[in-house]
């Protein structure tokens, strides 16, 4: 059928919930990439195989998207009549049959291997006071909706946003509370989403375009994907808002070749949403008309750059170009066109539906709402985790994230991605703000948090990033194509033992000088990670190019591997596992390294079983 | 991959693909996409194939195809074997599954073992950094990996090709 009036579409949603008789028991299955490479596939399938085999007549079994924690994947919810959930980790065939007769079978649910989550999601249809840490207003949808199904996205008031806005809003009127809700751009500019959109809705011009960004290019950083994966019709809404608040005919999404997974959802949600006339011609009836297209990225960083992703949509190489103008002014094809990320668009239809007061009384008065942030490195709960924004540091790190593995010392945390910085110990109590970020050298980047313990060398970190840097770098100007390069050397020098003080100098005087002449965001930002570590870890620098040693024991050309004495029992494992044959002794004696032939590769610390090698 | 068709087929269909674009030029990067998809990696033959039927210079197809890294211009194995740089699985340590994989294959970046089936390559994030270091081999993810597991997983694949 197709929608053809708002009331078309409440009647719709009405007989979703009319015509089934909802199980007592519903099962969902988290299927994002994430859960498939943990295997929840086999997971599915046990689930299924078990239920027909029994002949449940009671469970519901949903494929769902991603609810945050990777590192327990793959990862079953069961919900009953009354709305109690219990959330399974780690399920494997076994649970599977274990869940199957105590909890759907018996009513017992297993305690063992159960989380209970300190999380909260929003619910667009009625308004209910912040009570948990953890506050899903981007990823509402993600681990409760099944992805490829239109109609359960509407049972969630999917689509209401956009008929709110087509038949009770003016264009103007849209953007009124889109300003006003003080939303910024979470692709890591922070720009006031608003004022971008009126931007384009001022342009006289008889084209316009949208365009989601979804080329998510920060390596740790995985939000935009469990958005897309878990939830993608909330995207497809939300640029269609936007194409109707700007004048916008032509929707266009540009996401990595890197996520299979979400274009298939992607193309899945457009289809079903065309033909029930959500999309497409004629929206519900209007004369508002949208159509959305996708764009495949083939691996370039600098194309998550808008003039750059713009270049990369028409066909060309991704290279970006001076601004102003803007997109908004000259884009796509040389029309007006509005480039939003993809968790920008994830916060849109809420704050149409539940207004922009309650948008901004979340979060700090500068960076109202919440905002994704991926956990990563170091820390026990790895996965994805949404919060208001102003929480500190440490509540991030020991509260939410759980704290460091194997109970290490923190050393510092990067944000903002090869664009961003390092904020060490001493900040932990710093509010995470678009602004406090920034003052701190850093940035918010995209939301993609590394953390990092006492094992990690700052200045290594450094020129991983630089690395990263000098490889995407479009080579369109010189100060980002070869000052990166150089900056990438002097920090391969300092690894290998052979700094200087004088380096040290020539790094902060390059970087600036990078910063301040490079063309696109990319340039203008890559020495962030050299300037930033510099400034909070200087030490570090001068323990390596002063006493030749690597404090964290990570430099490879500056340690050394030891046989403690009083720990060798003669094993002779170390001896059978090195790769050059370094090591010399007979079994049940002392063995020794002879240290100019050994290429510190750690094979023979990490057999030992007596911990008798160490390093220095 | 689709091994089991003749180039003549393969051309036929690029072709195909290639007169379905509405704008075929801006259509660039779809169509190599599909090219690659077909021929697994896009030789020289390809480009200027590619290049005539659009009607631009061969040079234009070139620049975007060295550009993307996701384009290929050498062959690959049949697995190919991609291994995640990015920044959460390099502080778990994928050096390490790296230089372990280069081990065991005797093979170097972009090198395709003797038997044709495997070649390594770095890659930065595939968006399962919760589960690092990651490796993906054609389309299956491998996530919580240490140098110890590799050896299996190679094997596994072997064992699938009956070698
Ligand atoms: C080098 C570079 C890479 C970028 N990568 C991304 C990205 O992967 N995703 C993204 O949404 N924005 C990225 N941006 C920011 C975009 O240029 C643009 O500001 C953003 O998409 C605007 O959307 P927003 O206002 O909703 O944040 C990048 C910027 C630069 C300079
Ligand atoms: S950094 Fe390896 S998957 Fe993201």
């Amino acid at each position: 059928m197709k929608i053809r009036s708002f009331d078309d579409l409440k009647q719709y949603k009405k007989s979703l919930y009319g015509n089934k008789k909802t199980a007592k028991y519903t099962v969902l299955v988290g299927m994002a990439t994430c859960g498939v490479a943990s295997g929840a596939n086999t997971t599915m399938t046990a689930f299924e195989e078990t239920v027909n085999e029994l002949g449940l007549k009671n469970v519901t079994l949903k494929r769902t998207g991603c609810i945050g924690y990777c590192f327990l994947e793959p990862i079953a919810e069961v919900i009953d009549e009354q709305g109690n959930s219990t959330i399974y980790t780690k399920v494997d065939k076994a649970k599977v049959a274990e869940i199957v007769s105590s909890h759907l079978q018996n009513g017992k649910p297993l305690t063992e291997g159960v989380i209970k989550p300190d999380m909260q999601r929003i619910n667009l249809a009625e308004v209910k006071p912040i009570q948990k840490r953890q506050l899903r207003v981007a990823l509402r949808n993600c681990g409760v909706i099944d992805p490829e199904s239109l109609d359960d996205y509407i049972k969630y008031d999917g689509y209401m946003a956009l008929a709110k806005c087509l038949f009770e809003l003016t264009p103007n009127g849209v953007i009124e509370i889109i300003k006003r809700s003080g939303l910024r751009g979470r692709g890591g500019g922070g720009f006031s989403t608003g004022l971008k959109w009126s931007f384009v809705a001022k342009e006289n011009a008889p084209v316009k375009n949208i365009i989601c960004n979804a080329d998510e290019g920060d390596p740790g950083a995985f939000m935009d994907r469990s958005i897309l994966e878990g939830d993608p019709n909330s995207i497809l809404e939300a640029m269609a808002i936007a194409g109707y608040a700007t004048g916008a005919a032509h929707g266009y999404i540009y996401i990595r070749a890197e996520y299979p997974m979400a274009v298939k959802r992607l193309k899945i949600a457009i289809a079903q949403a065309t033909e029930m006339g959500l999309l497409g011609d004629n929206i519900m009836g209007t004369d508002f008309s949208f159509d959305i297209q996708i764009k495949l990225g083939a691996g370039a960083f600098v194309c998550g750059e808008e003039t750059a992703l713009i270049h990369s949509i028409e066909g060309k190489r991704g290279e970006p170009k001076m601004k102003p103008p803007y997109p908004a002014k000259r884009g796509l094809w040389g029309e007006p066109t509005c480039v939003n990320n993809v968790e920008t668009y994830a916060n849109i239809c809420p704050i149409i539906i539940k207004g922009d007061q309650w948008f901004n009384s979340m979060g700090t008065t500068k960076s109202p709402g919440t905002k994704v942030f991926a956990l990563a490195g170091k820390i026990n709960n790895v996965g994805l985790v949404e919060v208001p924004m102003g929480i500190t540091l440490r509540e991030m790190i020991y509260d939410v994230g759980g704290g460091i593995v194997d109970g290490k010392a923190f050393k510092a945390i990067q944000t903002g991605g090869p664009s961003g910085g390092v904020i060490p110990y001493t900040m932990l109590d710093t509010p995470i703000e678009y602004d406090s970020l920034v003052a701190m050298g850093s940035m918010m980047g995209s939301g993609g948090m590394i953390v990092m313990d006492e094992d990690d060398c700052m200045v290594n970190i450094a020129k991983f990033y630089l690395e990263f840097s000098v490889e995407e770098s479009c080579g369109r100007c010189t100060p980002c194509r070869i000052g990166n390069k150089r900056l990438f050397e002097i920090l391969e020098k300092i690894t290998n033992g052979n700094g200087t003080m004088d380096d040290i100098r020539k790094l902060k005087e390059l970087g600036r000088v990078i910063k301040d002449t490079a063309l696109c965001g990319l340039g203008q930002t890559s020495p962030n990670p050299v300037l930033s570590t510099l400034h909070f870890f200087e030490d570090e620098y001068i323990a390596h190019v002063v006493d030749r040693t690597c404090p964290a024991k990570t430099c490879s050309s500056l340690i050394r591997y030891f046989i403690m004495p009083d720990k060798c029992i003669g094993c002779t494992l170390c001896a059978r596992v090195c790769p050059v044959s370094c090591i010399d002794g007979e079994r049940k004696a002392l063995h020794s390294i002879r240290q100019h032939e050994c290429i510190k590769c750690g094979a023979c610390m990490d057999a030992c079983k007596s911990n008798a090698i160490v390093k220095r | 991959m689709t091994p089991n068709m003749t180039n003549e087929e393969k051309y036929a269909l690029l072709e195909d693909f290639i007169n379905q674009q509405e704008n075929k030029s801006t259509s660039l990067i779809a169509i190599l996409h599909y090219a690659q998809e077909l021929f697994d990696y896009l030789p020289n033959d390809v480009q200027t194939f590619v290049a005539q039927k659009i009607g631009i210079p061969t040079a234009r197809v070139y620049g975007v195809v060295s550009f993307y890294s996701f384009f290929t211009t050498k062959p690959r194995g049949k697995y190919k074997i991609n291994i995640c740089l990015g920044t959460a699985c390099f502080v778990k340590g994928s050096d390490k599954i790296y230089n372990e994989f280069k081990k065991q294959l005797s093979v170097e970046d972009g090198e395709v073992t003797q038997d044709g089936l495997f070649s390594i390559h770095p890659v930065r994030c595939i968006g399962a950094c919760g589960l690092a270091p990651v490796v993906m081999i054609n389309e299956d993810v491998h996530g919580m990996l240490n140098a110890k597991e590799v050896a299996p997983i190679i094997k596994s694949y072997r064992d699938k090709e009956g070698m």
